[in-house]
């Protein structure tokens, strides 16, 4: 591919997406504008997560891409693939391996390093938008520190149903100052968003990066006495026996048999050379 | 079954090997060559190339055919490939008065001087199937040669304009900006919304349009002209200090004349919309000359009386195409982690419904 250059974008380009990187940086949490560009997959496809991965490559990186938690789901795949025509990089689907890993909606259960950096895929970047449409008002209630209506909303979510009713996308405040959308990951992985390891979102159709440096201060929005909760689905994984790790429900058969699978695939396969077993390890093996 | 969701890279492959046969259709026909498109289907590659701000005839032939005819999909074909372009340089404005006229007329006078030009229009032939167009290898009748029109047809405001009847646009020599390479801010610029308009999805402004026609921001709108012509295109060469024509494009320019009954700061007088398309596109024209004329309420010191059409943060984030096709289409992609979490909420809250209202769980 000669054609294009060194992971696709070129490099004026790569240089304006930096900038809001490194603005992101200094100001964790805080979503800066960037002129993203048109990526040849379509928005909603991670083209946000894409082009701050290209402007972040270097030609020694190990890439790894995960979707839904695993290597193996189609986007995953094809965004694996762009960069390695593209970029001609190395990857992987071990996340020790990888230098930098671009995910959709997890984080992965292994700890990350100061070495590693996470890019995350964001669909709507603004965590306000639901509560309030307009793109012009939630700027200003961000710079004026105005997040009364989140609380509100959680508080409405309480005295309906008893608890945040919010499972995903869960919102977090960031060294107290700027609310921020994790992007749909799980609430799950909340706690995890302090890490060694860099920490970059970028949101392609909003055209919004922002970040997180490493060991910032993250905290997901609660109440004293309704303080954040971890979900997870109360199993352990049937192939690898894992019981701390997110866990993905998948249908077996007609009479509508469940069972539940971690799902970071790495970290499954990674247990199961290691000697774990599920409950249903064997059973599963018979069918592939 | 887990099984199922594994082989994600060979389900892409046999994907786009069974969409390039699909694409081909039946072998036995002939396959279409770009020229034909090109040629043939001729508002088609219009919209595509105005759609996807790159003038290139060829190309946007080509992506109507790798896209199987799905015009969104070739315009974003050509959006993909025109943002790994280089910018050269900037050309000077171009100049419509000194179109190359196929088609102008005017809705607000009965004759202007330059003529009214019916052009090749569908407005007047009757919607019935040709049923001849079907037989292949006939020819159409020759056409009468037209007569040559002046080189110059002033614009029909310019004749308001000298009576001071119409508000007057304030000319400018900045810069425009560019939303393709700087982030949308708002508020935007009267030049930015033209510029979001033009490249917006037809069907969109079009419906923008129509709902301010039908009350929703209603703005009473003549079409003052419309006119569509080859106009060039001139650049700045550095190495030479002149300007050089470097080639023509098709433009289709609409400028409406709206009723304006006088503000606290704007005595009474006509107003304009202003729309302006790559090609022989004029519903686009008309549409984007309504939906600015919409836009334009504040500056004009107009009500906003809470339309669609008034509000530019709706208009400006709603019109693209691409990026709403892409959104729509990606709750396509698994969602299974977000959906897990879900199942796992929605469970707990009926469990706990259930203990709090034990018999509604009998």
């Amino acid at each position: 591919m000669s054609e294009y250059n060194f992971a696709y974008l070129d490099e004026q380009t790569k240089r304006m997406i930096r900038r809001a990187i490194l603005k992101g940086l200094a100001i964790p949490g805080y979503q800066v504008p960037f002129a993203s560009r048109e990526m040849p997959m379509p928005y909603g496809w991670g083209t946000g997560g894409v082009q701050v991965s290209a402007a972040t490559l270097t030609p020694d990186d190990t890439f790894k891409v995960i979707d839904q938690g695993a290597d193996d789901t189609t986007n995953a795949v094809s965004i694996r693939k762009f960069f390695e025509k593209t970029a001609g990089v190395a990857t992987t689907e071990r996340t020790a391996e990888a230098t930098v890993i671009q995910t959709r909606h997890r984080i992965p259960e292994q700890e990350l390093t100061e070495d590693q950096i996470l890019v995350y895929q964001v669909p709507i970047p603004e965590p306000l938008r639901f509560l309030e449409p307009s793109e012009v008002e939630t700027r200003k209630m961000h710079a004026l520190e105005e997040y009364g209506l989140m609380h509100v909303k959680l508080y409405e979510d309480i005295a309906r149903h008893g608890e945040i009713a919010t499972a995903y996308a869960y919102p977090v405040k960031v060294e107290g100052r700027y609310v921020m959308d994790p992007s749909p990951i799980p609430k799950f992985d909340n706690p995890k968003l302090e890490m060694a390891a860099i920490q970059l979102f970028g949101a392609g159709r909003e055209q919004r990066i922002y970040a997180l440096p490493p060991y910032t201060k993250v905290v997901s929005l609660d109440f004293e006495d309704y303080p954040f909760e971890r979900t997870r689905a109360p199993q352990d994984c049937g192939l690898c026996g894992a019981n701390d790790s997110y866990l993905d429900e998948v249908i077996m058969d007609d009479a509508g048999r469940r069972m539940f699978v971690c799902s970071d695939t790495d970290f499954c396969r990674a247990r199961r050379e290691d000697g774990h077993q599920g409950a249903m390890a064997a059973a599963a093996e018979a069918l592939t | 079954m887990y099984v199922a969701v594994k082989g994600g890279e060979r389900a892409i492959d046999n994907a786009h090997a069974w969409l390039a046969e699909e694409r081909r259709g039946d072998p036995d026909v002939a396959a279409l060559d770009i020229a034909q498109i090109r040629e043939q289907l001729a508002l088609a590659v219009n919209r595509v190339m105005a759609e996807g701000s790159l003038y290139d005839p060829d190309l946007a032939a080509l992506a109507i055919k790798q896209a199987r005819g799905d015009l969104i999909e070739a315009i974003f074909l050509i959006r993909a490939y025109r943002t790994t372009l280089p910018r050269l340089g900037l050309s000077h404005p171009i100049d419509t008065g000194a179109m190359a006229i196929d088609r102008r007329i005017s809705a607000t006078f009965k004759d202007v001087p330059g003529g009214q030009v019916l052009g090749p229009t569908f407005d007047y032939t009757h919607r019935l199937l040709d049923f001849a167009l079907a037989a292949e290898g006939l020819e159409p009748p020759a056409v009468a040669e037209a007569p040559v029109a002046p080189d110059a047809v002033p614009h029909v405001a310019e004749f308001l304009d000298r009576e001071g009847l119409i508000q007057a646009e304030v000319a400018s020599d900045a810069t425009p900006p560019d939303l393709t390479r700087e982030p949308l801010n708002l508020p935007a610029g009267r030049a930015l919304r033209l510029q979001a308009l033009t490249r917006g999805d037809e069907g969109f402004v079009l419906g923008m349009a129509y709902s301010t026609q039908r009350g929703y921001g209603r703005n009473h709108p003549f079409v003052g002209e419309l006119r569509i012509g080859a106009v060039a295109v001139e650049l700045d060469i550095p190495e030479l200090g002149f300007a050089v024509e470097i080639g023509e494009v098709t433009v289709t320019e609409c400028e409406t004349v709206n009723q304006f009954v006088g503000s606290k700061t704007e005595p009474p007088q006509f107003t304009r919309g202003y729309g302006l398309v790559f090609g022989q596109t004029e519903r686009k024209a008309i549409s984007m000359a309504l939906v600015d004329r919409a836009l334009r309420w504040e500056e004009l010191g107009e009500d906003n009386v809470g339309a669609p059409a008034q509000d530019q943060e709706f208009v400006l984030y709603h019109a693209d195409n691409i990026q709403a096709t892409g959104f729509l289409e990606h709750i396509k992609l698994p969602h299974y982690v977000d959906f897990q979490s879900e199942l796992e909420l929605i469970r707990k809250l009926r469990r706990e419904a259930a203990v709090a209202r034990p018999e509604a769980a009998e």
